[in-house]
């Protein structure tokens, strides 16, 4: 039996077969049984998530429960929790209690879906393996010895492992997608905008997005519809129509252009995870799909423009963290430039003040016409390459990642290697696209995904295009050896 | 691109970071590293193209200039690391 989907869960508790205490109760234990090896959430709230779960069954009971009330989610650590330790996966943040919710955190908990915990994260979203965490690496459920991809790793290997049925992410330059593809579940990246930041700590504002992580396209479906969503708090969100995200996922596909770049499946791309891809595009084809021949020449200086732009902003972001308001303060400064000093070279991790450093550095007088301006121009022209490329198409595929998850440590040495591994993700958060991963197959018993890039606020087609391939194909089923007892 | 010890510790002040307990060798070398990726850049023609900050070239929305409610004061100066009478403490500044 594989785990229930949202809509599943829904349904089992809009029809009493099952109560929210009772689903929370079964997440809880298996969160208390597992959880030991894998590591993938930093708090868990079990008094409070039971304390949810029973206003939701007593919401179920008087027959005004909206969609989704009662089912057990949890949110990265990134996310402010009212009265809940927000760490960010930071010594930084160890001990700041949030004293206000996240709008998507508001926009959940007005459902009554109860909030296991926070998931463990990469050092404030720094990262693609979550090893940069103060609170330790989380393990793959796939692969205890691999990583499960970061900065978003603890909400995919929690959903990948069923202790929860959804989590929320944060995709700055992948961060959603690659932990989807290395845990073999769903992840949606929405277009810059769509869902509100407000009260997600900001690494790089310029690129930061929220979405969601789930079993399926479907169960993303349902969540985006609550994640989209106007706050005038976020002066970056936009006030965009919403679609009916549900309804989309039956459309078919005859007729879509599908656009495969070649220089993705160049050098550098297993030739195991080349293969999977292949055959993904291959299934879409029999689905009567065409496949369009494009290219995104700019795309080779995406991860160089990256490492510029997002430190940089995060160079400013961070600076917030002094040691006066909230978070670590180092003991005994003796004047003001040695509290922020000291509180900084404590508090932050190391991967973090490099990013700091380098951010710094680019921005510094003399620097930032060579750096930061002439970053922002290969930004340009790397968005362009995606404007041409819809011309000709309805979406782009390709690998998410080039290689399927990698052992823990195996490139702790060697972190450029770790940042050129990003290099299809991070092109799409330069343009401010949506995107997806999607499971397509395993390698050597490890989950790869497949990447589906969309035009601007193509969310409800991306979901659509998804949706139709799992409703062919089982990927999306196959479940890690840690979640086989999450059948209910 | 190499920065010497010297520029590590000039680029650590403008941080506000205390680097004195780092190996600034390796420090240096790390930053490099990634300053040779960025190298890259400058042989991409970018003559005539306007820098981007925001996919949608949208421009800061303004909030309605009027008074709101304060902020729960005592709220947020609970999880201060040192605060008295409302006030957030630091060492002293001006002798």
């Amino acid at each position: 039996m594989n785990m229930m989907s949202l809509t599943e869960l829904n349904q089992a508790l809009q029809t009493k077969q099952i109560s929210s205490v009772e689903l929370t109760e079964f997440f809880l234990a298996r969160i208390a049984q597992h959880d030991s090896q894998l590591n993938s959430f930093i708090t868990v709230t079990a008094e409070q998530a039971l304390d949810v779960a029973k206003a939701a069954d007593a919401r179920i009971a008087r027959g005004d429960a909206p969609n989704l009330c009662g089912i057990p989610m949890a949110h990265k650590d990134i996310f402010c929790t009212d009265g809940v330790l927000t760490s960010c996966g930071s010594k930084m943040l160890v001990n700041f209690t949030a004293p206000y919710d996240a709008h998507i955190v508001s926009q959940f908990k007005a459902l009554d879906m109860p909030m296991l915990g926070k998931t463990n994260m990469d050092e404030f979203a720094m990262g693609s393996s979550n090893e940069s965490s103060y609170f330790g690496a989380v393990k793959n459920p796939w692969a205890l010895d691999a990583v499960p991809g970061g900065s978003s790793g603890g909400s995919a290997a929690a959903v990948a492992a069923g202790l929860v049925p959804f989590a929320t992410g944060s995709d700055t330059g992948g961060s959603i997608r690659q932990p989807a593809s290395f845990c073999g579940i769903s992840g949606l990246k929405p277009t810059y905008g769509l869902a509100s930041r407000f009260g997600m700590v900001a690494y790089a504002s310029s690129l930061d997005q929220a979405g969601p992580m789930a079993q399926s396209a479907e169960d993303l479906a349902l969540t985006l519809d609550v994640m989209h969503s106007f706050d005038y708090r976020d002066s970056t969100s936009l006030d965009q129509p919403k679609p009916n995200y549900m309804a989309a996922l039956s459309q078919p596909l005859a007729g879509l252009r599908i656009g495969v770049p070649a220089s993705y499946f160049g050098d550098g791309l297993d030739a195991e995870v080349k293969q999977v891809i292949e055959a993904a595009v291959a299934e879409y084809e029999k689905m009567g799909a065409q496949c369009v021949a494009v290219e995104l020449p700019n795309q080779a200086h995406a991860v160089a423009a990256y490492y510029i732009l997002a430190p940089a902003e995060a160079s400013s972001n961070l600076s917030r963290f002094d040691g006066v308001r909230y978070g670590h303060r180092c003991g005994d400064p003796k004047d003001l430039a040695d509290l922020y000093e000291r509180s900084r070279a404590e508090g932050f991790g190391i991967e973090v003040q490099k990013r700091i450093m380098l951010g710094t550095y680019a921005l510094s007088a003399g620097y930032y016409d060579a750096y930061y301006l002439k970053a922002q121009k290969v930004r340009r022209l790397i968005q362009q390459d995606f404007l041409t490329a819809f011309e000709q198409c309805d979406v782009i595929m390709g690998p998410v990642a080039p290689t399927p998850a990698f052992k823990l440590g195996e490139k702790t040495d060697d972190p450029l290697s770790m940042y050129l591994a990003d290099l299809y993700t991070i092109p799409v958060n330069l343009a401010g696209l949506p995107a997806m991963s999607i499971p397509a197959g395993l390698v050597q018993g490890l989950p790869v995904g497949l990447h589906l890039v969309g035009p601007y606020f193509s969310e409800a087609k991306l979901l659509n295009i998804a949706h139709q391939f799992q409703l062919h194909t089982d990927w999306h089923r196959q479940v890690s050896p840690l979640a086989q007892g999450a059948a209910l | 691109m190499a920065l010497s010890e010297q520029e590590v510790l000039k680029i650590a002040k403008l941080a506000a970071l205390d680097v004195s307990s780092q190996d600034l060798t390796q420090l240096s070398a790390k930053l490099s590293n990634v300053l040779d990726l960025f190298a890259q850049l400058q042989q991409v023609n970018t003559d005539h193209v306007l820098p981007m900050a925001h996919p949608l070239d949208k421009v800061q929305r303004l909030r309605v200039d009027q008074t709101v409610a304060d902020i729960p004061r005592d709220k947020y100066q609970a999880i201060a690391p040192a605060c008295e009478q409302g006030l957030y403490l630091v060492p002293k500044v001006i002798d």
